[in-house]
């Protein structure tokens, strides 16, 4: 036993120095990529933030409206939002929709077309498999430090970090969606003369939407169970109160602050469910 | 070749390696071995079959006889692995198995299309999106293929269903919507894969009578796939049994049930209610075996009914009794007390409705000469699954 402790395999050692190889040749690249997406992330909270506050919360309501057509549901989103106005997290909120929205929209973009590939190619899928386990399981500060790195200190970090964590679910349930499409509705498509395309458009995303909405909106709760953490490497919103909070033992500043991240979590996952299956 | 379809020694075998599969198969190993030796599954062997334009073709057998695979090789959804199958199109013919991507895709939406078992409606469509779907996939504007499929659901009586979800409608309707579905795409030919067995029996029963009704309309070749003799025999033209992937038996309803080519099929037949089926010929005791007196011949020994030699006079006990035309097919039935006179292409079910309003023999007449004679005893020798063992049955055709 002691020949194993003494004779250790250096693997944080090796972790480290690819990231160390990773910032020598790629800073340009990671710079690109945190200057591209800090612009844009500023650049959203900047225009909600130049609204009055009436503005979002009357569009909130409509969104709400339009797809649920439910007074109660209105109701409350409205009124959750007053009270954070009353609080005073307004801009804070802000900045967290903002970097939940868009960490939950890259998900998208990224997750949904691998889930469908992977869906397509089963030996794709065991691959990913390992790795979509990894990013869920891996504790979030570990990743988060290499991302510090790599990416500096600010906003950030703190959304490559949570799209790491949030990827993995739009990833699994579309390619679950699309899997389990019932193979009679894919041969009607193709005894129809439905092309590849048209299978894929007019078949199996309808077919496996409710999934892959599924994995949107876990997505959202996902990013947003991470605006904590996110703050701690600089993100701003509702997650550096918190983490003040913390390091003053302050009882009341965390109530208010963790009080509000519930209401944001409330607001959009009751919005983004799906209409008619409440409850579930 | 003026077969609609025409299947050409078809192999069809799932699985990967199929190369060795059919070599297997060719060394005449059977299908077990063949899934131990190479893991692929042999879904039809060497199946050879012609469907002529207009012709209701019907696929019987167990589940896993191969008759659903063979349907499929016919769009293409299933492997061709070995032969041809030859669809009309135009003038010519397109072999599914070999040609490419696009043509089959321009075969599906313009020269075949298909009714599936569980109506495999798209869930989140309207009744009549679905029916559209096909068209849809054609690439045809939405107004025009709107206005095709309302046509098509005034059809099958679901006009009012138009902006219902699939869920929303009972099993029957949603095939019905099936059927619409297929019949939107105006293909010459269409495959029918159980398409009434999800249904409970009455509803069943009711949609094969509108096939056979809208078929009357429209004139279409259909191949259906049943696993039911006496839906087969209702509706079908010619019937092809499977058993074990192979065609053991094709040829007209009532070959079928008179002739079983093997113990297998004499299974399915003794369990069909013959009534529907059998012609009075197959049923009918022989002119020639009658007995005969001074030129008389004996129509009834029980009762002592004789028929005159030119057929135009009948008595019984010294008693005429009347002679009465009757239609093989339709119109009234005679009256109690007279003898009915008919073809011998009756149907069993007419020719004993007339017998039990008559109270007497029915007589065959074919050219005004007595062909043969129908009694109680030919009745219930074809009622007890007699009839297609005891040889002497003649072939219908």
């Amino acid at each position: 036993m002691n020949w194993l402790a003494d004779n250790k395999l250096p693997l944080g050692q090796w972790m480290e120095t690819f990231v160390d190889w990773l910032t020598d040749h790629g800073a340009w690249f990671f710079d690109m990529i945190a200057i591209s997406l800090e612009w844009v992330i500023t650049g959203l909270v900047d225009l909600f933030q130049w609204f009055h506050p009436g503005v979002p919360i009357l569009a909130t309501a409509a969104i709400a409206w339009f797809i649920h057509k439910s007074v109660p549901l209105v109701a409350f989103v409205v009124a959750a939002m007053l009270l954070i106005i009353n609080l005073g997290y307004w801009p804070e909120m802000i900045e967290t929709f903002v970097l939940v929205v868009t960490a939950t929209v890259i998900c998208i973009l990224l997750g949904v077309p691998l889930g469908i590939f992977a869906a397509h190619k089963p030996w794709v899928y065991s691959y990913m498999r390992p790795v979509l386990d990894l990013m869920q399981t891996v504790p979030t500060f570990v990743y988060l430090i290499p991302t510090l790195v790599l990416f500096g200190l600010g906003v950030v970090p703190g959304l490559i970090s949570t799209i790491i964590f949030a990827i993995a679910s739009p990833i699994r349930l579309t390619y679950l969606g699309i899997r389990n499409v019932p193979e009679e509705l894919v041969e009607a498509g193709k005894a129809f003369g439905a092309t590849p395309r048209q299978l894929l458009w007019k078949v199996e995303l309808p077919a496996a939407m409710p999934s892959i909405m599924a994995g949107v909106t876990q997505c959202i709760m996902l990013s947003l169970s991470m605006v904590v953490v996110a703050a701690l490497v600089g993100a701003d919103g509702l997650g550096k109160p918190v983490v003040r909070a913390l390091n003053t033992v302050n009882i009341s500043q965390g109530f208010e602050a963790g009080i509000t991240i519930v209401l944001v979590a409330i607001i959009l996952d009751r919005i983004f469910k799906a209409p008619g299956k409440s409850e579930a | 070749m003026t077969a609609a379809i025409s299947v050409r020694n078809l192999d069809v075998v799932f699985g990967d390696k199929v190369d060795p599969a059919l070599a297997l198969l060719d060394q005449g190993k059977t299908r077990q071995e063949i899934i131990e030796a190479s893991g692929s599954v042999v879904g039809v062997h060497n199946a050879s079959i012609d469907v002529q334009q207009g012709e209701i073709c019907v696929l019987m057998g167990l589940s896993g006889s191969g008759k659903s695979s063979l349907l499929r090789a016919v769009n293409g959804l299933n492997p061709i692995s070995r032969g041809q199958v030859l669809v009309k199109d135009g003038d010519g013919h397109v072999d599914i198995g070999s040609c490419d991507a696009n043509t089959l895709r321009r075969m599906r939406a313009q020269r075949v299309s298909m009714v599936f078992q569980k109506f495999a409606l798209m869930p989140w469509l309207s009744v009549l999106d679905n029916v559209a779907y096909g068209l849809e996939m054609m690439g045809m504007g939405k107004a025009e293929r709107h206005a095709k499929a309302m046509e098509q659901l005034e059809m099958v009586g679901l006009a009012d269903w138009k902006d219902t979800l699939p869920s929303g409608l009972s099993g029957g309707m949603q095939q019905r919507v099936g059927l619409a579905r297929a019949f939107a795409m105006d293909t010459d030919i269409l495959l029918m894969d159980e398409p009434f067995s999800a249904l409970d029996p009455l509803i069943r029963a009711q949609l094969q009578d509108e096939l056979l009704e809208l078929q009357r309309k429209v004139n279409k070749t259909i191949l259906f796939v049943s696993h039911d003799l006496d839906e087969a025999l209702k509706i079908g033209t010619n019937i092809a049994i499977m058993e074990s992937a192979r065609i053991i038996q094709h040829g007209k309803p009532e070959d079928i049930v008179m002739n079983p080519a093997t113990p297998y099929v004499e299974d399915f037949v003794a369990h069909t209610n013959p009534l529907n089926v059998l012609a009075g010929r197959s049923l009918m005791t022989a002119a020639a075996d009658l007995k005969k007196n001074n030129g008389e011949s004996q129509i009834c020994g029980e009762k002592g009914i004789w028929l005159s030699e030119d057929g135009k006079t009948a008595h019984m006990a010294g008693k005429n009794i009347p002679l009465q035309n009757c239609e093989a097919r339709g119109g009234a039935i005679p009256a109690t007390g007279t003898m009915a006179v008919t073809s011998p292409d009756i149907s069993m079910r007419r020719a004993i409705e007339i017998r039990y309003a008559t109270e007497q023999p029915v007589l065959l007449m074919e050219n005004n000469q007595l062909v043969g004679v129908l009694t109680d005893h030919n009745f219930y020798h074809a009622m007890l699954g007699k009839h297609f063992s005891c040889g002497e049955a003649e072939m219908a055709s």
